[in-house]
């Protein structure tokens, strides 16, 4: 005998959409909620003058000149840094690597890498770069440690992105008498590329919004003039934004939500980025 | 007759397991060979290993030798990828690019050196595939544009514009449905004047209606190899007539 039980079934159904729903829109509405207040205390701060002026200790005169320049030194440095090792490590061990124990061990050992407490790199930034190899307090000493912070994310969604090129393309190239170099070159890496540029943009607005490696490495909070050289002192948007919000006056609490409203807005843009490239390949390489 | 491949004791291994045991095989040049078997009888890892395809497999291993044009091409000095040039292969499933149909066609020549007519070697690659009427308008569009057996007989082109020796089949048509597999099926016998294929397929009536010869594996072995009318016609091992009058496979 079978019993059905298809009342009570549908009622478990029921009851499982509707704490989905309810949790779903939950954390919308607390998002939403953030959003407003934000808005609502910075909307009044935010002016030509607050991106183009220096911090000052009067808070109609603050602005976020500095931590702007900082954030797009350290933004393009991490890149230049980063990129290069972190797809070349991923087409190492997709393409080249064999499956042995020590391709098992470096694997692991990224993944958990990528889930390090951003603090502990700030502790290896400082020993390693600040100190032992005397950059100071520099950009450079800040985006070093920033690179090893996302690296392992931007190893596994390269990673991920050149698995999901289908093999028997490379198999077509490589039956037309393709080294396997000119297959990654030609075939490989121009399929993986949207997938690679997803991951990267979403590992720097990871970067991008990080505080705490930085406090570690000692970037400055008042900075009063834009860095011109990778071994200049420098701060970033979010430290800014601490410093501001850490203030006993209340003026300089909206000076901190218009800090907040213009890295939301450079975050949403770079993300925006990442799901155009995404539409893209899937548009461009549909193989059915 | 010549002959073009031979394979002399071969004996192919993924790791432990041996998939091809003890295999004496002669392909004789500009005719169609069909390597019939059921399924997982290690056919496809005999094709594939005629190119050297299997290297790519970490575990995969040889004994024996396979000579081409009288040369041992798993000898240490062999270029697989040289040796890939004069020994095409089609896949299972249409494994067009995704760039232009031109592109998919000059793509290998270009890497190999190739300085001549690029248009010329796609139009004449292209005819000689059959395929040159329907796509000449939209040689710039995408190749995953076409329809399944377009992008199939498209491959079949490719492997053509690298002027090789042998194109090697593997399943052409399993993934086609049976109009495009008629076209690709006449192609086939077309081909044959200019180049020798050798075709693996599980349907025994491709392999009569397509090819000169035909093998026969069984779990790793060769158990018959023959003239294709001789071997449908009068089988001389049992598990031959076993499997081509349908009682296993």
């Amino acid at each position: 005998m079978i019993n059905k039980q298809l009342d009570k079934r549908q009622k478990i159904d029921r009851i499982f959409k509707t704490a989905a729903n309810i949790v779903t829109w939950s954390s919308l509405v607390i998002l939403a909620i953030l959003l407003y207040h934000v808005s609502i205390t910075g909307i009044n701060m935010l002016s030509f003058e607050f991106l183009d002026n220096f911090p000052s200790r009067f808070p109609h005169k603050a602005g976020i000149k500095s931590a702007l320049h900082g954030s797009v030194w350290m933004l393009v440095l991490v890149t230049i840094i980063s990129v290069p090792i972190g797809v070349s490590s991923a087409i190492y061990l997709e393409e080249y690597g064999k499956k042995n124990r020590l391709t098992k061990f470096i694997e692991i050992n990224i993944a958990n890498l990528a889930g390090v407490p951003s603090i502990v790199y700030g502790i290896l930034g400082l020993t390693m770069f600040v100190r032992f190899m005397q950059f100071d307090r520099s950009v450079l000493a800040g985006s070093f440690t920033m690179s090893l912070l996302i690296l392992p994310v931007i190893i596994i969604s390269s990673r991920e992105a050149i698995r999901a090129v289908p093999n028997n393309i490379r198999l077509g190239a490589y039956a037309v008498g393709a080294t396997k170099f000119q297959t990654i070159r030609h075939h490989v890496l121009p399929i993986a590329t949207p997938g690679i540029l997803t991951g990267v943009i979403l590992s720097m607005s990871r970067a991008i919004g990080e505080t705490a490696p930085l406090i570690m490495i000692g970037a400055l909070t008042y900075v009063a003039f834009v860095p011109e050289s990778v071994m200049d002192p420098f701060t970033t948007l979010p430290i800014q934004i601490f410093n501001w919000a850490s203030r006993p006056q209340a003026a300089f609490h909206e000076v901190a939500a218009a800090g907040i409203i213009i890295l939301l807005i450079v975050l949403l843009f770079m993300n925006a980025l990442a799901i155009f490239f995404r539409n893209y390949a899937n548009k461009k390489y549909d193989f059915n | 007759m010549k002959t073009i491949i031979k394979t002399k004791n071969l004996n192919l291994y993924y790791g432990e397991n041996k998939a091809i045991d003890n295999c004496n095989l002669s392909i004789y040049e500009n005719k169609v060979t069909a390597i019939i078997g059921p399924s997982g009888c290690g056919k496809s890892t005999l094709l594939r290993s005629i190119n050297r395809m299997n290297d790519f497999i970490d575990i995969f291993n040889l004994e024996g030798e396979i000579i081409f044009n009288d040369i041992d091409i798993y000898k240490e000095k062999i270029n697989s990828t040289e040796l890939r040039k004069s020994i095409g292969m089609v896949f299972q499933k249409p494994n067009p690019f995704p760039k232009s149909i031109y592109e998919n066609i000059i793509w290998g020549p270009k890497i190999n050196g190739f300085k001549g007519d690029c248009d010329h070697l796609v139009e004449d690659s292209l005819k000689n595939a059959g395929l040159w009427n329907e796509v000449k308008d939209r040689l710039n569009e995408s190749a995953l544009s076409l329809s399944g057996g377009q992008q199939q007989r498209l491959c079949i082109a490719r492997a053509i514009a690298m002027k090789p020796d042998v194109i090697l089949m593997d399943e052409p048509c399993s993934a086609l449905d049976p109009k495009s597999t008629v076209i690709i099926e006449t192609l086939i016998k077309k081909l044959r004047e200019k180049y020798t294929i050798i075709i693996v397929t599980h349907n025994m009536q491709q392999a009569a209606r397509v090819s000169d010869y035909t093998a026969f594996l069984y779990e790793g072995e060769l158990i018959e190899y023959n003239n294709t009318e001789k071997l449908f016609k009068n089988p001389k091992n049992s598990k031959t007539e076993d499997y081509i009058t349908g009682r296993f496979g």
